[in-house]
C-alpha cells in the first residue's frame, strides 16, 4: 500500500509541473482565487485559496484562523460547570451536542452517573439539536445549487425544533441546560404532546426536501460522482459523522460504543451509502434528519420517571484522571480529552470537533475538479466555522 | 413515487457491542512485539479505555503499528500536553497582592512520563471497536518528534495546530505554517506559561453568582411534574 502522504505529495509536484507548463509553453497563466473571508459557500469566515487552470483547480488550501478563540486555553481558567457555556459555541447550530461529551467526560472521573432521566431528557435534546443543525443544513445545500425554496422551508421548520429547545432550555441558541449529574430543570408541562407534534412536521418537511431536491435532475446531476472520498482517505483523514458514512463506512457513536445516553433503549437504523460523493453525504444527513425525529418519538413515549439530578456536591472538584468522551454530533465525531488535577477546573482539555477533521481533506478532494464543484463539494461536506477554529 | 429512501441500504452489521478488554491486551502484546523497549508503559481501564506510552524515538514506528497490524485506521486527533503547572494558576489573583506561592511540581498523568511535554494522539479501530490513546515524551531541550503525517493524512493539520501551540516540531512535516495565528505571533500560546493575557489586563472579579442546585436549599425531593407519556 503506498502511502497516502506520498500520492500527496506526488500529484502536488504534478501540480505544480502542471502550473509551470501553464506558463512557459501555452503563455497562458494560471489564476489564483480567493473564494472568501466572506462568501455564501462558506457559511462563515473560511478563505479558500485555489489555483486556477482554466476552469479546473490545480490547488486549493482553505486558510483557517478568523474566528479562533483559544478555547482550549479559556477552560483552563473556567470551572468544570463553567466549560459549557464555551463549548455551546463551537458548533452553534447544534449546540447542546456540544455539551454533553465534556459532561459526560467530567462525570466519567467524577465516577456520577446521571438519572436515567435526565439521560433520556439529554438523549432527546441532543437529537433535536440534530434536526435543527441538519435541517438548515438541508436548505443551504438548496441555495448553494441555486434552489431557492428549500432555504425557506428549513428556517420555517427549523423554527418549530428552536422553539422546543427554547421551551425546555430557555435558550434558542446557547441552551447551556447541562449539569454534572444531571439536567438544569426538568421538562415544563405539555412539552412532550408539543414535541410529537412537531416531529411529524419534520418528517413531513423531509418528504417534501426529498421530493424538491433529491429527486431533482439538476441536483443530482450537480452531485453524482462529484468530490468522491473513498473509504481509506475518509478514515486516514478523521472525516466522522455523515461524510464517514457516506464513505461507505458503518460507524456510529450512537450506536457503536457504551455511553451514559438513551440510545440503547431505541431501535435505529445507521444510514450508510456507498458512493463516497457529494450526493451521498446530503443523502445520508436527509435520512439521518427522518430517524432522528423517529428516535425522538421512541424515546418521548418511554421516558422515565425520577429526578433530572444526581446528589453532588455543590462545589464541584473533579478528581484526579484522563478521560476522552465523544459522540455522534451532527456534525461528526466530537469528543473532549479532558485532564483533571483534583481541581475546581480542568487542567486541560483537548477538544476534539468534527469540522476541523471533516475540512481537512479539502485539499485533497478538491483538486481537479471545477470551480462550480468546490461549491457544491464545500457544501456537501458541510461545517461550521466555529467547529473548525474553536 | 418511488422516494430513494424506499431503496435497501447497505445490509446492517451485526457488532459486539461489548468491547472486550482481552482486544486491548492484545494491542499491547502487538505493540510490545514491534517496538520492543519502544513501549514504555501502558494502563488498561477495564472496560473502559486504554492508553500507551512510547518513546519519541519510534513514535512514527509506533503509528504504523497501530495502523497496519492493530487495525486502528481512523485517525482521531493528534496534539500535545504541557505538565508544568501554570505559574499564573487559574488568573484568579489579586494583582495587588505578591503572587501566591505555587506547585511547581510537574507530575505526568496516565502512563506517566518523564518531560515536561509530550505528544499524544488518539485513533480508532472501527471495525473491533475500540481506541487507544497514545502519548510520547518530547525531550525538554528540542522539542520535535517524527512526523506522522505519512501514516495518517489527517495527521496533517493536527501537527501544524500543535506546532503553533506547543512549539513542537515534528520532522518530516512538509508544511509547519501556522494554521490559526498569525505568522507573526510570537510564543505558544497552550503553553503553561503563556498568560491569558484577558485575565492579565482585566483581573478576575471572584465568583459573584452561585447557582442553586435543584433541591439545595431544601430537603424535598425535587418536584417532578407527571407527563402522561
Amino acid at each position: 500500500m503506498t502511502d497516502l502522504a506520498d500520492r500527496q505529495k506526488l500529484s502536488y509536484i504534478a501540480a505544480q509541473a502542471a502550473d509551470a507548463r501553464l506558463n512557459v509553453e501555452l503563455e497562458t497563466e494560471g489564476m489564483t482565487l480567493n473564494i472568501g473571508p466572506q462568501h455564501p459557500a462558506t457559511l462563515g469566515t473560511l478563505r479558500i485559496i485555489v489555483r486556477l487552470d482554466g476552469e479546473q483547480v490545480v490547488w486549493a488550501e482553505p486558510g483557517l484562523g478568523y474566528m479562533h478563540r483559544g478555547y482550549e486555553k479559556l477552560t483552563e481558567v473556567r470551572t468544570f460547570p463553567q466549560v459549557t457555556a464555551l463549548v455551546n459555541r463551537i458548533d452553534w447550530l447544534g449546540s447542546f451536542a456540544n455539551e454533553v461529551p465534556f459532561i459526560l467526560a467530567a462525570e466519567k472521573l467524577m465516577e456520577v452517573e446521571a438519572p436515567p432521566r435526565a439521560q433520556w431528557i439529554r438523549t432527546v435534546l441532543f437529537e433535536l439539536s440534530r434536526i435543527a443543525n441538519v435541517s438548515l443544513f438541508l436548505g443551504d445545500l438548496g441555495v448553494q445549487l441555486g434552489a431557492i425554496t428549500p432555504v425557506f422551508m428549513a428556517f420555517r421548520d427549523r423554527e418549530y425544533v428552536l422553539n422546543l429547545i427554547e421551551g425546555a432550555t430557555g435558550g434558542r441558541f446557547h441552551p447551556n441546560f447541562d449539569r454534572i449529574g444531571g439536567l438544569k430543570e426538568d421538562l415544563p408541562a405539555g412539552w412532550i404532546t408539543e414535541t410529537k407534534q412537531v416531529m411529524k412536521k419534520l418528517r413531513n418537511f423531509c418528504d417534501q426536501m426529498e421530493d424538491l431536491l433529491f429527486g431533482n435532475e439538476i441536483f443530482q446531476s450537480r452531485l453524482r460522482g462529484i468530490g468522491v472520498i473513498p473509504a481509506e482517505v475518509a478514515k486516514q483523514y478523521g472525516l466522522s459523522g455523515p461524510n464517514l458514512r457516506a464513505s461507505g463506512v458503518d460507524w456510529d457513536l450512537r450506536r457503536d460504543q457504551k455511553i451514559a445516553l438513551a440510545y440503547d433503549k431505541v431501535q435505529f437504523k445507521v444510514w450508510t451509502h456507498p458512493d463516497g460523493d457529494s450526493f451521498a453525504r446530503c443523502w445520508i444527513r436527509l435520512q439521518e434528519t427522518r430517524e432522528a425525529t423517529k428516535i425522538v418519538d421512541q424515546l418521548l413515549d418511554g421516558i422515565p420517571s425520577g429526578s433530572v439530578m444526581a446528589k453532588v456536591p455543590r462545589i464541584i472538584k473533579v478528581p484526579e484522571g484522563e478521560a476522552w468522551v465523544s459522540t455522534e454530533n451532527p456534525l461528526g465525531e466530537m469528543g473532549y480529552y479532558v485532564i483533571s488535577k483534583g481541581d475546581l477546573g480542568p487542567f486541560r482539555v483537548k477538544i476534539r470537533s468534527a469540522s476541523f477533521n471533516n475540512i481537512s481533506v479539502v485539499p485533497w478532494v478538491l483538486r481537479g475538479v471545477y470551480v462550480p464543484d468546490v461549491i457544491s463539494i464545500l457544501a456537501s461536506l458541510y461545517f461550521i466555522l466555529g467547529d473548525i477554529d474553536r | 413515487m418511488v422516494r430513494l429512501s424506499d431503496a435497501p441500504a447497505s445490509p446492517e452489521l451485526v457488532h459486539d457491542p461489548v468491547v472486550n478488554d482481552k482486544v486491548r491486551e492484545g494491542v499491547v502484546t502487538a505493540l510490545r512485539a514491534a517496538l520492543g523497549d519502544g513501549l514504555i508503559d501502558s494502563v488498561i481501564k477495564p472496560n473502559d479505555d486504554m492508553w500507551v506510552r512510547v518513546s519519541a524515538a519510534v513514535w512514527q514506528q509506533a503509528g504504523r503499528v497501530l495502523r497496519d497490524t492493530v487495525g486502528c485506521d481512523y485517525f482521531c486527533f493528534l496534539s500535545a500536553i504541557d505538565w508544568m503547572p501554570s505559574p499564573y494558576g487559574r488568573g484568579e489573583d489579586d494583582p495587588t497582592a505578591p503572587p501566591p506561592e505555587r506547585d511547581t511540581a510537574i507530575k505526568q498523568g496516565y502512563t506517566g512520563g518523564e518531560t515536561r511535554m509530550q505528544v499524544f494522539a488518539r485513533v480508532t479501530n472501527l471495525t473491533k471497536h475500540f481506541g487507544v490513546t497514545i502519548k510520547a515524551d518530547v525531550p525538554d531541550a528540542q522539542p520535535s518528534v517524527d512526523s506522522w503525517v505519512t501514516v495518517y493524512a489527517g495527521a496533517n493539520w493536527h501537527e501544524r495546530e500543535t506546532h503553533e501551540m506547543f512549539g513542537i516540531d515534528f520532522r518530516g512535516h512538509p508544511d509547519l505554517r501556522n494554521i490559526y495565528l498569525p505568522t507573526d505571533f510570537e510564543g505558544y500560546p497552550l503553553r503553561k506559561d503563556f498568560p491569558l493575557l484577558a485575565r492579565m489586563v482585566k483581573p478576575w472579579p471572584g465568583i459573584v453568582d452561585v447557582e442553586l442546585l435543584p433541591g439545595d436549599d431544601t430537603d424535598d425531593e425535587p418536584a417532578v411534574p407527571a407527563e402522561p407519556a
